[in-house]
């Protein structure tokens, strides 16, 4: 995957400003709809098709790639003064890569079933497009503080299409949410059958595509942007 | 007819612009198109206008489908009657099998049509009669003893998002009823693969059967193709398979309707038979001689006859909207499907649906394979200047 560079509300500088500011407050929920990683800037797409068959381990993911935009954006943009340019690709990526180790390495300690689940996607949290597209286009050009909370606002709106999409695929593939049976034995009884398209990766397209396409007749300033 | 007419028009007022029900009109006026070729003409300029409109298309090829249902009625009834060994009529094995398929169509159009109004009305654009073949031919590919409900999943699922999502009727890039049954295929392969092709609902007077064993010939054919059913039945269609595939026999008859109607290209059906051929051919070719009972030693023309070819071909390969559209262009695209469908099936056994898997294919590649042909065109002429 290639870094991308994606558009960023322009903050000026402030004399004083406060801590969740109107601006700062838009830096956090923009990308949770208005400039959604995945369905607007299209990023990230490869581990959505990929963690969401369950919702445990899509959710365990979003909090790990939250963690990772978050730090990664607030380490660099402190230190973003001393990074020469022409290897600033390679600090960002030493930075990432630092937090997704320890990201690994705490899912691997604790969290050993979803770790295996998750398998080589947490690894591939460095390659994220988000990530290094957010280092890129905020954190390298902003204060610490705008840069935190949009890499917590991007890793949240990435988050939640993950979890989104991971819970139509639990609920019609295997009929369970988190795990426990929803839906109930006299509805298969009955006939009904689980989904098995909603198992396969194409799924995750389908549910990606319905939600850009409702998100998009409901919000008219989306029209027209690609 | 006068009686209708005069209904059509007492009511009409309501549904047009200013009346109580406006918001309904695209329903209303499909009915009314439906029912009456339109008398209006065109207001602004000269336009050269057909009664070959549309609808009358759309009729053409539900005339075309007609051999094939009626003959997969029958071979619904006859295989049923076979598992129980009954001896039946003609007529019994008929009504058996209209009464099984006749839900199965029932709700994929109510369903189907059902999306379209909404879709419709919400849009307020005409009700295009697009579905009206396709909630036939979605009945014709699945196996009798599909769950309605499954029917219905895939009715929306194919005019959700084979259709609407991408404009409605002429905007589709695939075709939609392959859509539905890849959809079901994918979806619930224990209800799309297996021994689900005879019905074998009880019979009165006779011991239940339980798990009557049906390999179609597209399984047989994978371990050993002499397993298969003799080359005659399968083109007459004395055989298992979804509803309307079986009869290659029926499936020549709809295709002449459509070529002499001009309403389905005969470029691409020839295309696909020969690239199927051909393909068979070439694998004859390099079949492993020790093994002699391998899929490869195939007879090429068996392909012809095999599964659902001659109704892929002739029914879903022929749309005029996810088809090529350049001359040369339909030849490209007929050849290589019956060549995928051909290598899918011999060297894949985990999918042996390969004719609706390479149309599908296949209608993805076609703007393509249009764009190569009009710039390999353009390109030509240019030389000329």
């Amino acid at each position: 995957m290639s870094v991308e560079t994606a558009s960023a509300p322009v903050i000026e500088e402030k004399k004083k400003e406060g801590l969740f500011s109107k601006k700062n407050r838009r830096v956090l929920t923009d990308p949770l709809d208005d400039n959604n990683p995945i369905t607007v800037q299209v990023l990230g797409i490869c581990s959505a098709l990929a963690v969401t068959v369950q919702v445990k381990p899509a959710l365990i993911m979003a909090i790990g790639v939250t963690v990772v935009t978050a730090f990664s954006s607030l380490i660099i943009s402190l230190i973003r003064d001393s990074i020469p340019g022409r290897i600033r690709m390679i600090v960002q990526l030493i930075v990432v890569a630092l937090l997704v180790t320890l990201v690994d390495q705490l899912l691997k300690a604790y969290m050993f079933d979803v770790s295996k689940k998750l398998s080589v996607f947490v690894g591939l949290i460095i390659t994220n497009c988000i990530v290094m597209g957010r280092l890129e286009a905020f954190a390298m050009s902003k204060k610490p503080w705008p840069s935190f909370l949009d890499g917590i606002g991007n890793g949240l709106g990435y988050g939640v299409i993950l979890v989104v999409v991971a819970i139509f695929r639990e609920l019609f593939g295997s009929g369970s949410l988190m795990g426990f049976k929803v839906i109930p034995q006299w509805f298969y009884d009955m006939g009904y059958v689980n989904n098995g398209l909603m198992m396969l990766p194409p799924a995750a397209l389908f549910v990606i595509g319905i939600y850009i396409w409702i998100q998009r007749s409901r919000n008219t300033k989306l029209v027209n942007v690609s | 007819m006068k009686f209708l007419q005069d209904i059509i028009h007492s009511v009409k007022p309501h549904f047009e612009k200013g009346g109580r029900f406006e918001k309904l009109y695209p329903g209303f006026e499909a009915l009314e198109t439906f029912l009456f070729v339109p008398g209006e003409t065109t207001k602004h300029g000269v336009h050269i206008r057909d009664a070959m409109d549309l609808k009358r298309t759309m009729m053409a090829v539900i005339f075309a489908l007609v051999p094939t249902l009626l003959f997969g009625m029958w071979n619904v009834g006859y295989q049923h009657h076979l598992a129980y060994g009954m001896e039946a009529t003609m007529m019994d094995n008929f009504w058996f099998g209209f009464i099984k398929t006749l839900p199965i169509i029932v709700v994929s159009y109510a369903v189907g049509l059902g999306v379209e109004f909404v879709f419709s009305i919400m849009r307020g654009h005409p009700v295009s009669e697009g579905y009206l073949v396709t909630g036939l031919l979605i009945p014709l590919t699945l196996p009798v003893t599909v769950p309605l409900w499954m029917v219905a999943l895939a009715a929306i699922f194919c005019t959700l998002l084979g259709k609407e999502i991408f404009g409605g009727t002429g905007m589709n890039f695939m075709n939609p009823a392959l859509l539905a049954r890849a959809f079901l295929f994918f979806a619930f392969p224990a209800y799309m693969s297996g021994d689900i092709w005879t019905d074998i609902s009880p019979e009165a007077g006779q011991a239940l059967i339980d798990g009557y064993s049906g390999a179609t010939n597209l399984v047989a054919f994978d371990t050993n193709f002499h397993n298969m059913a003799s080359a005659s039945d399968m083109f007459w269609g004395f055989e298992q398979g979804s509803i309307g595939e079986t009869s290659t026999a029926a499936c020549l008859i709809g295709a002449l309707i459509l070529i002499i109607t001009g309403v389905g290209s005969w470029q691409v059906i020839v295309s696909c038979f020969l690239g199927a051929l051909a393909m068979g051919l070439m694998l004859n070719g390099f079949a492993p001689a020790d093994l002699p009972n391998h899929a490869m030693h195939t007879p090429a023309y068996y392909h012809w006859l095999m599964g659902g070819f001659a109704f892929g071909a002739v029914y879903m390969a022929t749309d005029p909207v996810s088809a090529a559209q350049t001359e040369r262009g339909k030849w490209i695209y007929g050849l290589l499907i019956g060549a995928f469908t051909v290598i899918l099936r011999v060297f894949n056994p985990a999918y042996p649906e390969a004719v609706m898997l390479s149309i599908l294919l296949m209608n993805v590649f076609a703007p393509l394979i249009d764009h190569i042909v009009v710039e390999q065109h353009i390109k030509k002429r240019l030389k000329r200047v």
